[in-house]
C-alpha cells in the first residue's frame, strides 16, 4: 500500500534542494546566509528520511528526523552566539574577515 | 491531481530555495527560507507524517527562524555590497551540479530497499501517528533521546558563555 506518487519524485526534489544549499554555502560570504543554507541542506535530508520512511513503511526514519531537528536547534543556538561574539570584535560577519587564527 | 499538486509545491520550494541563495539582503533570504520550510511541511503531510509537519512549522519556521531573524536585526546587517568572487561561483556551480548528477544517477539505477515493515499497523495499535513516534522514541531510541537532552544542555551553556560580554 503506497501512495500514488513514486518515491523518486521526493528523492530527486531533495537532491535538488541539497545541491542548491551546497551552492549557497560555497558562494555566499555572509555567515548568517551560509548558516541558512546549511539549514536548507538539513531539511533536504529530512525530506529524504520521511519519503523513504513512507516508502518502506518503517517509522525509524521519522524518529531520525526528530533528532536532526534537535541537532539543528542546538547548532542554531551555538552558531548564532559565535556570530554575535565575532561581530563584537570585528563589526562584520563576512567570512573573509574571519582570519584571527591565521599567522 | 496529486502529481500536479506535488509539482506545484516542488516548484515553489525550489524557487524559494534559489531566492535564499540569491537575495542580497539577509532578511529576504530568511523569509524565502520560511517559505521553503512551509513547502516541506506540505510534503510531510502528503507523506502521511502529520506530527513531523507540525514540528517542522513550530521548530523550524517558528523557533529557529525567529532566532535567525532576531540576530539579523540585532547586528543590523544591511544589503551586501561586495560582489561574489566569480571563480567561486563557477567552481561551486560545478560542485553542486556534480552532486545533483551523482544523486540522480544513483537514484535511477535501482529501487530503494531496506528494512521494510508496515508502520500503519503500529500506528493503529498505538492509537495515532504521534503516539507511535512517542512509543518508538521512548523504547527503541531511549539512549539517543537521553544523549540529545545532554546535547541541548551543552548547547545552552555554550551559547550563554559565548554571548557574554567578555570572553
Amino acid at each position: 500500500m503506497h501512495a500514488a506518487l513514486p518515491v523518486h519524485n521526493f528523492l530527486v526534489l531533495s537532491a535538488i534542494l541539497f545541491a542548491i544549499g551546497t551552492f549557497g554555502v560555497l558562494t555566499r560570504r555572509n555567515a548568517i546566509v551560509i548558516f541558512m543554507c546549511i539549514e536548507l541542506m538539513l531539511n533536504a535530508v529530512n525530506l529524504t528520511f520521511i519519503a523513504l520512511s513512507h516508502h518502506l513503511g518503517n517509522l525509524d526514519g521519522q524518529v531520525f528526523v526528530f533528532f536532526v531537528m534537535t541537532v539543528a536547534a542546538a547548532e542554531a543556538a551555538v552558531g548564532l552566539a559565535l556570530m554575535i561574539a565575532f561581530f563584537r570584535n570585528r563589526e562584520s560577519i563576512e567570512v573573509d574577515e574571519i582570519n584571527m587564527l591565521k599567522w | 491531481m496529486q502529481t500536479l499538486f506535488f509539482y506545484l509545491v516542488a516548484a515553489v520550494a525550489v524557487g524559494s530555495a534559489l531566492l535564499v541563495v540569491k537575495c542580497k539582503n539577509p532578511v529576504n533570504s530568511a523569509l524565502a527560507l520560511v517559505n521553503t520550510f512551509f513547502c516541506l511541511a506540505i510534503f510531510y503531510v502528503m507523506l502521511e507524517a502529520p506530527f513531523m509537519a507540525a514540528i517542522q512549522i513550530m521548530v523550524y519556521a517558528g523557533a529557529i527562524m525567529v532566532l535567525i531573524i532576531f540576530v539579523i536585526m540585532l547586528l543590523n546587517l544591511g544589503t551586501e555590497t561586495a560582489k561574489r568572487y566569480r571563480h567561486a561561483v563557477a567552481g561551486s556551480a560545478v560542485v553542486a551540479a556534480l552532486l545533483l548528477a551523482q544523486a540522480v544517477y544513483f537514484l535511477n539505477r535501482s529501487e530503494p530497499t531496506g528494512m521494510g515493515s508496515d508502520y500503519r499497523e503500529a500506528i493503529a495499535q498505538a492509537g495515532g501517528h504521534t503516539e507511535a513516534i512517542g512509543r518508538a522514541l521512548f523504547t527503541d531510541f531511549l539512549l539517543p533521546f537521553e544523549i540529545t537532552s545532554i546535547l541541548l544542555l551543552v548547547a545552552i551553556i555554550g551559547a550563554v558563555v559565548l554571548a557574554k560580554k567578555e570572553i
